[in-house]
């Protein structure tokens, strides 16, 4: 890891400021994606600015017909939520199924949604339900947020404070986990939220997450694993690598739709 | 260079650190503690698992500066030395969970995160679930599994916390 300047800002406003000053810097959430890409050199930053000091952007409550979590909560807080266990299970289960325990006590639902790792699991919730990734600066709708791998519409300086979640009724996620690193080979997040309906996937697509309109069209009839019976999704624009080929990435697009569609059911 | 300061095993500890320094480099390298492991450097092992402020992570994927003002608990921390062993390390001890003993600190530290998790009754199916994030190339595990049952029991027996004593 190559060295760099450390900074503990205690207001959002002084981060966004360190930002500023220092172009080649990043924000350090939970750190659990940044410091293993830091030793292996894939990333550099000149600086990196710490938000655990800051306060008030962690938390899940309750606002409205939203769920609302402090873009520095941790994953097994968020997993562990009463208030989210309570309001949409379905979610709860995201982070869950994130890593493994230790990675679960550090990483944070911002971290994971700024860093959008093409197989990360809380992309697929935020599209899967329509979420609003909340800045120091804007509300970003979760359908413009995600613009490819490893890519948001974050601007320079951005920093995510909050995550809106719209409570959905019927909502679940499932995952294809990878067996040695347990990101997901594949994950789709379904929910239905009136006459919305939401099928998300993560690991799939060589461009990040993406929705899957044939699906949500044919979910609009009855929102069940039947209604999307020998649907498929082309191979094109599927992930390839050792792990699984582009048909099979497709193949399991379906299947996990199914499951989940039976999940949200049940 | 930043200076960081921390409790470690109950003693108020100063270092001069890079900002890149992990935790564990500061624990083995400054502090001389190494019994906290550097098992694949990538997050996957387990075999450097500590506690921080009462919480299990992963020290080869923690910035010593992250540190600054917590409480860290390493498997040095669990016993006095020369007194008895803590709950899990007999139980370890007992129940032959380890080979090579290379895991083990860190199997520990995790297996005392799964009681603060999960209580003190532990099933099968819930302690290989929670071992997720650590890795033994020897035993197959089992009588890992074994020994984490029994410590989670003889803890709540003795009184054990799951946070060794500071």
């Amino acid at each position: 890891m190559y060295n760099f300047t450390f900074h503990r800002p205690t207001t959002v406003r002084q981060a966004a400021g360190l930002l500023s000053r220092n172009p080649e810097g990043k924000i350090l959430a939970g750190g659990q994606s940044l410091l293993p890409v830091m030793k292996q050199r894939l990333a550099s930053p000149s600086a990196l600015v710490d938000l655990a000091l800051v306060e008030g952007m962690t938390g899940v409550e309750l606002k409205g017909r939203s769920v609302v979590i402090g873009a520095m909560t941790r994953h097994a807080d968020v997993a562990n939520s009463t208030v989210l266990q309570e309001a949409m299970p379905g979610l709860a289960a995201v982070p869950g199924a994130v890593g493994d325990p230790q990675v679960r006590n550090r990483g944070t639902i911002g971290g994971s949604i700024a860093n959008n790792d093409p197989n990360a699991d809380y992309p697929a919730a935020c599209l899967g339900l329509g979420a609003t990734i909340i800045t120091n600066k804007r509300r970003i709708a979760a359908d413009d947020f995600f613009t490819g791998m490893f890519s948001t519409a974050l601007e320079d300086g951005e920093i995510i404070t909050k995550v809106s979640f719209p409570i959905a009724k019927k909502c679940a996620y499932e995952k294809f986990k990878h067996p040695a690193s347990g990101f997901a080979l594949v994950g789709v997040f379904v929910s239905k939220r009136g006459p919305d309906i939401r099928v998300a996937v993560t690991g799939a697509g060589s461009n990040g997450v993406f929705r899957v309109k044939t699906f949500e069209e044919a979910l609009k009839k009855r929102f069940a694993a039947k209604s999307i019976e020998g649907l498929t999704i082309p191979a094109t624009g599927m992930n390839e690598d050792i792990h699984a080929s582009a048909e099979y990435r497709a193949h399991l697009v379906g299947v996990l739709a199914r499951r989940a569609l039976a999940k949200a059911n049940a | 260079m930043p200076s960081v300061s921390m409790t470690v095993n109950g003693k108020p500890v100063t270092g001069d650190v890079e900002a890149r320094t992990l935790l564990v480099q500061f624990l083995r390298e400054n502090l001389r503690l190494t019994g906290t492991h550097v098992g694949c450097d990538t997050s996957q092992c387990g075999a450097c698992v500590v506690h921080i402020d009462g919480i299990a992570a992963k020290s080869c994927t923690t910035l010593a500066l992250q540190c600054e003002g917590a409480k860290i608990t390493t498997i040095e921390g669990l016993a006095e030395p020369n007194g008895p062993l803590h709950p899990m390390q007999e139980a370890f001890r007992e129940h032959h969970g380890l080979q090579c003993g290379y895991c083990t600190p860190g199997m520990i530290m995790a297996a005392l995160d799964i009681v603060r998790r999960k209580g003190n009754d532990l099933d099968e199916h819930t302690i290989r679930e929670q071992l997720d994030g650590n890795l033994c190339r020897c035993t197959g595990y089992h009588n890992i599994v074994k020994a984490i049952a029994a410590g989670a029991k003889a803890m709540a027996k003795g009184g054990a916390p799951a946070q060794a004593a500071e």
